[in-house]
């Protein structure tokens, strides 16, 4: 399991499901704290049409036109739920609900009018991704790894989302101290000058870049699940929101490793012979960590709650 | 336009029709169900008890083969799909409850683990001898094309029987939904009237499955209450408000998709849906953007006749382009600016009540009265003739209206 083949079919996907997963869990963190949760939900079913839109507008299926398509999506998706907050007077949770459904459904219906039967590009995709078809069939085994022309025959998505993953990290920690005051404490935040308006809408365009890099490796299951499930479970480890963070990275790692190789190779190991979907798996087993944490989590009760009696 | 015309006139095949009317009655039964959800803004939990059917779906499936049975029983699998849709919901309840997550962060955590685990079980099924044309993908975005006549009359008889729960519960329902607080207070079970509207939400989206699909029947639930509460502030209304847009939404939406090929049901439901909200948005009478535009307009065009009015009384000039237009165009001034007779009588009756008014704050403190002072309403409005004399005594004899003309 560990040799060369191992390096072909099993290395990059798993990386990129390692790199997709941290990208997610970081920003989820913040998302978490400040019950913006399922923004991320929102902004993974408006992908969708951003990239039907943006195949329709270029004529081919290309990463560049694609994430673009997608990144406009998601701004879009917020100006309207902000727009119908505001001229409808309706609560943000059903705002949102109206806004990325309508979108999603707009893009099948485009997906479906459209001739996308040449090329890769359908809903189930889009949902599931395709992780397991991202193998570097240049390696060779280990050796590989300095090997230059190997190398470059990489899928592209993994540098793509390792760009993304570390762009992520290095504006997590740039801003920390932003993030961390203007999430536990908004009005002191706002009183000591921080700018609490544009932190807010950076997280939440850097959760949007996030999502959409990752979508485009491993479909919006996996971006869902990581923004939320890897966060908070941490949530219910620790007080500190350095120590949540990390144990965040920690289990968005092992719901990847663990995901994909119980896709892969647990069921051969139960006598079939056909893999399950890697994306689902990751996102399972990113659910059973978050059901553990619920049931032996040391912080998980409420502050302050009465003992159940 | 004639597809369109027979599918909506019940033309288009007996299965069409029975998809026609089982969508009107699951839209209509989704529209009222939804409207207690979002008067509790829960909306959002219909999201994860939809895609936590997923799972159901599969697992049933697998499990009727094992049988020996027909995987592909409607029924079976909407069997499946609802033990599976109450174990999300029970997670999502239990999160909420017993943990220091909050409940969005519950919905998002149920919505997409359960999701993921569907797509394994998917993946399981499709490595089935019998699963390869199972087709249980249709119940992602659902799809009505090629249905079988017994999973037309399930979700026509689904329909039908979710709206009777609606009416039956009507009462109970739209008092939790209002204030949980008197209806606890009044004796009313809070928990019990939560517990069946999550179920009726739960049929609907069971039943909704093969029509609109397990991602977008949420909109089903959600869209019309909100378009509702644009058309009425009445409690007891809103909810056939809202049922009436969904069964509109999902008999319009089926007809036209069963019109022609590439128009699948589920998302043209939702736009329809999406259709009828926007319209809303716009052009209802009174919360509508427009009706707003309106009346700020009207309201600004007061403030300005009044300023116009007072600058006249006072002899000051006019430099304000609205307030020169509003006060030109109800023929107080002249084109040159100049105030006509009637606007000098206005512009005196102004400034005389302006007059009175200070006095009436002088005289009676209390807000209850003189906190009507915004100088838009008639102080004959507020105070009787014979307190308006009274003031009239204080200001004094006649004087000229503008000093030194």
């Amino acid at each position: 399991m560990m040799g060369s083949e191992f390096v072909m079919f099993s290395l990059t996907p798993m990386l990129i499901g390692v790199f997709a997963s941290v990208a997610c869990a970081l920003p989820g963190n913040f998302l978490i704290l400040r019950r913006q949760a399922l923004i991320g939900d929102a902004i993974s079913h408006v992908v969708l049409p951003g990239i039907v839109v943006a195949f329709l507008v270029t004529g081919i299926v290309a990463a560049v036109p694609m994430l673009l398509g997608a990144a406009g999506a998601a701004v879009v998706a917020v100006i309207l739920i902000e727009a119908i907050k505001r001229l409808g007077r309706i609560e943000p949770g059903a705002a949102m609900g109206v806004t990325f459904t309508t979108l999603f459904a707009g893009g099948v219906l485009l997906l479906e009018q459209s001739d996308t039967s040449s090329v890769h590009l359908d809903v189930e995709h889009a949902l599931m991704g395709n992780l397991e078809s991202l193998v570097w069939l240049r390696a060779t085994g280990w050796e590989s790894l300095v090997d230059p022309s190997a190398l470059g025959g990489l899928p592209e998505e993994l540098p793509r989302i390792a760009v993304v993953c570390s762009l992520v990290i290095i504006l997590t920690l740039l801003f920390w101290r932003w993030l961390k005051i203007s999430t536990f404490d908004e009005e002191f935040a706002r009183a000591s000058g921080l700018p609490v308006g544009m932190i807010g809408m950076g997280l939440v365009i850097m959760a949007a870049v996030a999502a959409v890099a990752a979508f485009d490796a491993v479909g919006s299951i996996i971006v869902i699940a990581m923004f939320i499930c890897p966060p908070a479970a941490a949530r219910l480890m620790t007080n500190g929101l350095g120590r949540q963070v990390l144990w965040s990275v920690g289990f968005a790692v092992m719901s990847a490793v663990l995901g994909y190789i119980l896709a892969g190779y647990g069921p051969l190991w139960l006598g079939s012979e056909n893999a399950v979907s890697a994306a689902g798996m990751i996102a399972t087993v990113s659910g059973v960590i978050l059901g553990l944490a619920c049931l032996f989590g040391p912080h998980r009760g409420r502050v302050g709650a009465r003992a159940e009696g | 336009m004639t597809p369109l015309l027979d599918a909506l006139l019940l033309n288009a095949g007996y299965n069409a029709a029975l998809v026609a009317i089982g969508a009107g009655l699951l839209g209509f039964a989704a529209g009222a169900a939804g409207t207690f959800l979002f008067l509790r803004k829960r909306a959002l939990v219909s999201d994860a008890v939809a895609h936590a059917t997923l799972p159901g779906v599969g697992l049933a499936f697998i499990a009727m083969v094992w049988l020996g049975g027909d995987g592909r029983n409607l029924l079976g699998l909407l069997a499946g799909s609802a033990v599976s849709a109450a174990i999300g919901l029970f997670a999502v309840e239990w999160i909420a409850r017993r943990t220091r997550l909050a409940e969005d962060a519950a919905i998002g955590a149920v919505l997409s683990v359960f999701f993921g685990l569907g797509v394994v079980i998917l993946t399981v099924v499709q490595t089935m001898s019998a699963g390869r044309q199972a087709g249980l993908e249709g119940f992602l975005l659902g799809s009505t094309a090629g249905m079988l006549f017994q999973d037309a009359v399930v979700i026509a008889v689904g329909g039908s029987l979710a709206v009777l729960a609606t009416w039956v519960m009507r009462r109970p329902m739209t008092l939790v939904a209002f204030d949980a607080e008197y209806a606890a207070a009044t004796g009313v079970n809070v928990p019990r009237i939560d517990l069946v509207m999550m179920g009726l939400v739960m049929a609907v989206t069971v039943i909704g499955l093969k029509l609109v699909g397990l991602i977008l029947i949420v909109a089903l639930l959600i869209i019309p209450p909100v378009t509702a509460r644009f058309w009425t502030e009445r409690s007891a209304s809103v909810i056939w408000y809202a049922g009436a847009l969904g069964a509109a939404a999902g008999y319009l939406g089926a007809a036209i998709s069963a019109s022609a090929p590439d128009l699948p049901t589920g998302p043209i439901i939702v736009l329809v849906a999406a259709g009828l909200f926007l319209v809303s948005l716009f052009f209802a009478p009174a919360r509508g953007v427009v009706a707003a535009v309106l009346r700020h307009r009207r309201f600004q065009r007061r403030v300005h006749r009044r300023q116009g009015l007072l600058a006249l009384a006072r002899n000051e000039p006019i430099h304000d382009e609205l307030t020169l237009r509003v006060l030109r165009d109800a023929g107080l001034i002249r084109a040159d600016g100049v105030a006509t007779e009637t606007g000098r009588a206005q512009a005196a009756k102004i400034a005389r009540d302006e007059r009175r008014w200070n006095v009436a704050r002088e005289v009676h403190q209390d807000t209850g009265l003189t906190g009507r002072y915004d100088g838009l309403t008639p102080i004959e409005d507020v105070f009787a003739p014979d307190e308006i004399a009274e003031f009239d005594r204080r200001i004094g004899g006649p004087r000229s209206v503008v000093e030194g003309a």
